[in-house]
């Protein structure tokens, strides 16, 4: 299992690879000049150093390369030095330093060249930091609620297969896939926010939970975003759930089971259930990915300061190196949720064997 | 003795004249009649698509026409029970901040999200259906192009979208006007991104295919590989293929609207169900209907695809089938 992780691991680098190339080529030979929106009363020379700044004179493939420096080498050891400096977890460490470099001009320690948002005018990671919280509150939450209201879902429509239970809750999960987040999102707003008054229409990202009455008034704010992400997930985990159980409860050992004088209970929650978790497990594990893209749009919509919103502002201003780290991001979080389904799936099914 | 005789001959005689032989698409069509959901799904994908195409000779306003006088008229119904509302019957559905007619508006954008979501869909399948040929057919092809396939799976689909749609959108406009390109680069970049699990899927079919006893006939015959692909493969991997039609329908319709929610989409004047939803939105606590109609356009719409699919995936499994 260790060597087949492992090779995977290895495996996804030449992915990964890939994967900034297409992004960062897709940036760079689109036609439009990344200086294009430089007012004009700049002085050539300016804009000629601004060039040489953002590293538009050298040619593609040593952009590229520099780039990945700055993504895999740099942005780590920032983090690590932040890590070991400022977090509770890690700062009983020593200081490291591996992100700063000697200046001979200043002479002094200064940190490496890092990716620089045109927009923010800091590094992008910091952005990315700062808002990342956000994204996985919303989508975590929105993920866990969609899960737990799945799974009983499944098994019981699975159980009770062609009852009025199962036809609504196979009519339901239609409606899930069809009706896009973006009109969940408004009609939800209409209906909680507007005419019940329940929940409020947007999230308040300053908003600070420091006592019970603002713990209350953040989940208040939670509710609506979750609730779109969460009739998304709802909608495709209970239909496999719904199918693995029903192709279990036909198998010999469920008779075996019966046969034996167990009750119900132990049947389906026991033997049933844990067998059919297995493909289920894997599908958890792919959807995490897709739930983020969706996540662009309900943070759109509820005004969450995510990275998908960060996202959305920073292709609007064209700024450029935000767009391909947050690209590449999304693609990195799809390929390890794409590893951790192989591995799982051999984890929780000893039948599977990948040696 | 002979009494004997003629009752065996009776006994191997039919109690009642054979039916016809029936053919394949009958058998589909039984089973397809029975699945309520699909047939539904069917009529009302077929009733928007004529609802589209005919309806600007039906309902002839222009969508685009500004009536100040007329602004923010709410939907006739409105009046049921709320009779001091502004309501006018040449204005069924209403009308919007600029006095544009709402029913106009949704048959113009139903006309450019459905065409969008056929020529995506048609699109990618014509990629996925090439590249899962190539690829189960050939075998020195297969380990390639299903690398290939496993790569573009894992590309973060939504924001390179956006990110094609605001990189390639300039040039494209100035050399096909602002509609036309839009259309062009939307179907492009929906299809570039979603041909890879019919791909995968009619790769399955082929490899199993192309194993089986008429292959090596037609081969024996010294049949082309270029007429064994055409003649006796494409027809047999049809219905894997049109299920998975009617899913890239339902994902193009639903990712032109995404597009055109997030204002990356169509020109701004430009109606299309996503847009009409979008400008709907700051105002929807006043007009909730302009951006209930929209929406409940596409989410039937995408409801009806997917049944549709439901349905035809029944249909068309043997196994399933007759059962």
């Amino acid at each position: 299992m260790l060597t087949f992780t492992i090779r995977r691991l290895i495996l996804s680098v030449p992915t990964l690879l890939f994967i900034s190339l297409v992004i960062f080529l897709l940036l760079q030979l689109a036609p439009g000049d990344p200086m294009a929106q430089v007012p004009l009363t700049v002085p050539p020379e300016v804009k000629e150093k601004m060039r040489e700044a953002l590293g538009l004179g050298q040619p593609i493939h040593i952009q590229y390369i520099k780039w990945l420096y700055q993504f895999f080498i740099v942005e780590p050891q920032v983090m690590i030095d932040w890590m070991t400096r400022d977090t509770f977890l890690f700062g009983w460490l020593p200081d490291t330093q591996f992100s700063m470099v000697y200046n001979a001009e200043l002479d002094r320690m200064v940190t490496e060249q890092r990716v620089i948002s045109w927009q923010w005018r800091g590094p992008v990671m910091d952005v990315v930091i700062q808002r990342l919280p956000q994204t996985l509150w919303v989508v975590g939450m929105a993920y866990v609620v969609g899960i737990l209201i799945s799974i009983p879902i499944g098994i019981y429509s699975a159980y009770r297969q062609y009852s009025v239970f199962d036809q609504a809750g196979t009519f339901i999960t239609m409606i899930g896939f069809s009706v896009p987040p973006f009109f969940t999102g408004p009609l939800l707003g209409i209906i909680f926010a507007v005419q019940l008054g329940w929940f409020p229409l947007l999230y308040d990202t300053t908003h600070e939970v420091n006592n019970w009455d603002t713990f209350v008034t953040q989940l208040k704010q939670m509710v609506l975003p979750v609730m779109v992400l969460a009739l998304q997930t709802t909608a495709q985990i209970s239909r496999y759930m719904r199918a693995s159980v029903l192709d279990n409860l036909n198998q010999d050992y469920v008779r075996t089971a019966r046969s034996k004088g167990l009750s119900e209970a132990v049947v389906v929650m026991v033997h049933v259930l844990r067998n059919s978790m297995i493909p289920v497990i894997t599908v958890i594990a792919l959807g995490i990915p897709s739930i983020f893209g969706g996540a662009i749009i309900t943070e759109v919509v509820f005004g969450v300061s995510g990275i998908g919103d960060m996202f959305i502002r920073a292709l609007l201003s064209n700024d450029l190196p935000t767009v391909q780290t947050l690209a590449f991001i999304f693609a990195i979080l799809i390929v390890m949720f794409n590893l951790l389904a192989d591995v799982l799936y051999g984890v929780f099914d000893p039948r599977i064997r990948y040696d | 003795m002979t009494d004997m005789t003629e009752d065996h001959f009776a006994a191997l005689k039919d109690k009642e004249p054979a039916k016809e032989p029936r053919s394949q698409w009958q058998d589909v069509w039984s089973q397809f009649k029975k699945h309520k959901g699909a047939v539904f799904g069917g009529g009302f994908l077929l009733f928007i698509t004529l609802f589209v195409i005919f309806g600007p000779w039906i309902w002839d306003v222009d969508p685009k026409k500004l009536d100040i006088r007329n602004k923010d008229v709410r939907p006739i119904w409105t009046a049921l029970w709320n009779g001091d509302a502004k309501t006018l019957w040449y204005r069924p559905f209403g009308t919007d901040n600029l006095g544009r007619d709402l029913l106009a508006n949704i048959i113009a954008g139903g006309r450019a999200s459905m065409s969008v979501g056929w020529a995506a869909m048609i699109l990618s399948l014509i990629i996925g259906t090439g590249v899962g040929v190539l690829s189960g057919y050939f075998r020195r092809m297969d380990f390639w192009l299903m690398r290939f396939t496993d790569l573009v799976l894992s590309l973060p689909i939504l924001p390179l979208l956006l990110v094609a749609v605001v990189l390639f959108r300039q040039p494209l406009r100035s050399n096909f006007g602002p509609e036309m390109g839009m259309f062009i680069l939307i179907v492009g970049v929906i299809s570039v991104t979603s041909w890879m699990q019919t791909a995968r899927i009619v790769r399955g079919e082929i490899l199993a295919l192309k194993e089986r006893e008429f292959i090596l006939a037609a081969r024996s015959i010294g049949t082309s590989n270029a007429k064994i692909i055409t003649r006796h493969l494409l027809p047999n991997v049809i219905s894997p293929i049109m299920v998975s039609a009617t899913l890239g329908l339902a994902t193009a319709i639903i990712t032109e609207s995404a597009l055109s929610f997030l204002g990356f989409g169509f020109p701004s004047d430009f109606p299309t169900w996503g847009k009409l939803l979008a400008d709907a939105v700051p105002r929807m606590t006043e007009y909730p209907e302009r951006v209930m109609l929209p929406g409940i356009a596409i989410s039937l719409t995408v409801l009806g695809v997917n049944y549709l699919g439901d349905g035809l995936r029944d249909a068309l499994d043997p196994r399933i089938r007759g059962r």
